[in-house]
């Protein structure tokens, strides 16, 4: 038996009980069905409100830019967030106001860019309830969740506020008697991840750094994938140590080719700094913002036409150009 | 004396605590710079770290995000967190590098909020992957502008960990023992932090600075090293490495 020394205060919103979890996934479709569907259909069968959401990459690095558009067009409200390692996705996501519920480890900031101030208002408003992680003890949360056990141990955040405000607890460890903090398993109702490639069943492949996706796909209930392009199911069957989500986990696959626009998709295309700036100002004026969000988001029918309004083709080479450090003129 | 400004000074003083063979948790900014810099003088074999899954890459430019594909550019490994928080964890990181809005004598350092944490005067993003890199590497440096507002007596939220309430506050926590802030340079001084009470001192005073005038920029009270020395301003090869191939846009230095 671990005797608790110490427990944060900070509220659970998810249920760490792994029996729980295998009772869902036991009902989870194994066949080997086609799965491919538009972004709007996928949203609409799979993100609920009130549902626990987290989405996939680092912030403004491959990331499913596409489905945070479509929780806002389509005005899903309620939602609790998994702010792990989240810049733009949180940004989007906090201009419409999606959740309620927030899981915190990095929101507001987008690294090196700035603060945004629309999602600070929004985090400073009172309307949402917070609980304090950090970036390893969320991705221990989903490793926990991934396992099927209720909680990871580690030895982070001791001592620190981040604990206090968290739902984690310190325990004696039963071999040694030192401390470590165990961190509640997080199954998210559902996620969404970008990856470079994807069969129509959602047998994946990414390049690049894989942050804590692998782990998210495996604790996801339903999980969605956008992909930069469609691969046959025969490409997948002639290299599968390439292959790092099997299409079981998956619920929907949605091809969205530079999908991870205006972030950066290794490989493919670099961070279109000129537009993430232009976010980070016009949320100062929260008009302007309104204006800027209807233009980009609220009235654009699906991502293809978001992109043609930051400039399409023209603007998606020279980012590749950057991405591939090419000098053109 | 070479013409340098207050950000190539504290790059440069950050640069020289990382020795070749070390290994180091970065971000971006200032700390990617001081890391880039030491890989092009005197540490080539500094393993350089990205929370995000970057390991030992050859920065082209300045990355925008650690989790960028900069990061991984000619790099020995693209991994995850779990893998990078877990080699610190293991004890295989030496240094990191962290910032916040307040740090108080001890190291503690702030990222979270200012005010009381229901109602905050002030929302910011929270640890990140602060807390790991403060929890997990033994050496933890702080680059920093220094004014009283920053340096304060208690900061608001303890994010990440410093000494925490002094002596043994943090192996008592359950913290591994022998981690804690090392070094913590700002545009005044070097600091490090006195053996017995693990309070902060200053080490060295850059060109024309005075101990008062680091005092004025203070709110706690300042230790002082057994000898206080002037900080070793920047070498014209430094300044031309750091001009020249590190940051030839002036992201950062240009500031």
């Amino acid at each position: 038996m671990y005797k608790i020394i110490a427990e944060g205060t900070g509220p659970l919103f998810m249920d760490p009980d792994p029996d729980a979890a295998r009772a869902f996934f036991r009902t989870k479709p194994r066949a080997l069905a086609p799965k491919v569907m538009k972004v709007s259909q996928a949203v609409e069968r799979f993100v609920h409100d009130g549902e626990y959401l987290a989405i996939g990459g680092f912030g403004a690095n491959r990331i499913p830019t596409a489905i945070c558009h479509e929780i806002l067009r389509q005005n899903k409200k309620n939602l609790a967030f998994a702010g792990h390692t989240s810049t733009h996705d949180f940004q989007i996501l906090a201009a419409g106001e999606a959740f309620d519920r927030c899981d915190i480890a990095y929101i507001i900031g987008l690294e090196a860019r700035g603060l945004s101030a629309h999602a600070r208002r929004y985090m400073e408003s009172g309307k949402v309830e917070s609980c304090e992680w950090t970036n390893y003890a969320m991705a221990c949360r989903l490793k926990a969740a991934a396992m099927g056990v209720s909680f990871v141990p580690a030895r982070n955040v001791l001592g620190t506020d981040t604990f206090i405000r968290s739902a984690a607890k310190i325990v004696e460890c039963p071999f040694t008697g030192k401390q470590f903090v165990l961190f509640p398993a997080l199954w998210p109702d559902v996620s969404a991840i970008h990856v470079h490639e994807s069969d129509i069943y959602g047998n994946c492949r990414l390049k690049g750094i894989s942050i804590a996706d692998l782990e998210l796909a495996r604790a996801s209930k339903h999980l969605i994938i956008t992909c930069e392009r469609l691969v046959h199911n025969d490409e997948i069957r002639s290299d599968p140590s390439a292959t790092v989500i099997p299409y079981f986990l998956v619920d929907a696959v949605c091809e969205v080719p530079f999908g991870s626009y205006p972030g950066n998709m290794p490989y493919e295309y670099y961070s279109d700094e000129v537009h993430l700036r232009e976010w980070l100002n016009v949320e100062k004026d929260e008009e302007q913002f309104r204006e800027f969000l209807d233009k980009y988001i609220y009235s654009v029918k699906d991502f293809t036409q978001y992109l043609e309004l930051c400039g399409g083709i023209q603007r998606i080479n020279e980012l590749r150009a950057q991405e591939h450090l090419i000098e053109v003129e | 004396m070479a013409d340098y400004n207050v950000m190539e000074m504290m790059i440069t003083a950050a640069a020289r605590n990382l020795e070749d063979g070390a290994s180091v948790g970065v971000g971006t900014g200032a700390p990617c710079a001081a890391a880039m810099l030491a890989q092009k003088t005197h540490a080539p074999n500094l393993v350089v770290l990205f929370e995000a899954g970057g390991v030992s890459p050859q920065l082209p430019t300045m990355p925008i995000s650690v989790g960028d594909s900069r990061t991984t550019y000619k790099a020995l490994m693209a991994s995850g967190m779990c893998e990078i928080m877990e080699t610190c964890q293991r004890g295989m990181v030496d240094y990191c590098f962290l910032g916040g809005a307040q740090i108080d004598k001890f190291g503690n350092l702030n990222s979270t909020v200012i005010g009381d944490w229901a109602h905050p005067k002030v929302r910011f993003p929270g640890s990140g992957g602060a807390n790991d890199f403060a929890s997990f590497c033994w050496k933890i440096m702080v680059i920093t502008p220094q004014d009283a507002r920053r340096f304060v007596e208690k900061v608001d939220f303890i994010t990440s960990p410093g000494y925490l309430g002094g002596p043994g506050s943090r192996e008592a926590a359950g913290l591994a023992a022998g981690t804690g802030p090392f070094k913590v340079i700002t545009d005044l001084a070097v600091m490090g932090f006195d053996e017995e009470t693990k309070q902060m001192r200053v080490e060295s005073l850059h060109h024309g600075v005075t101990f008062d005038q680091v005092q004025e920029n203070t709110s706690f009270q300042l230790l002082k090293a057994p000898e206080i020395a002037e900080t070793l301003p920047p070498t014209a090869e430094e300044l031309r490495i750091l001009r020249e191939e590190v940051d030839p846009h002036k992201y950062i230095i240009g500031r």
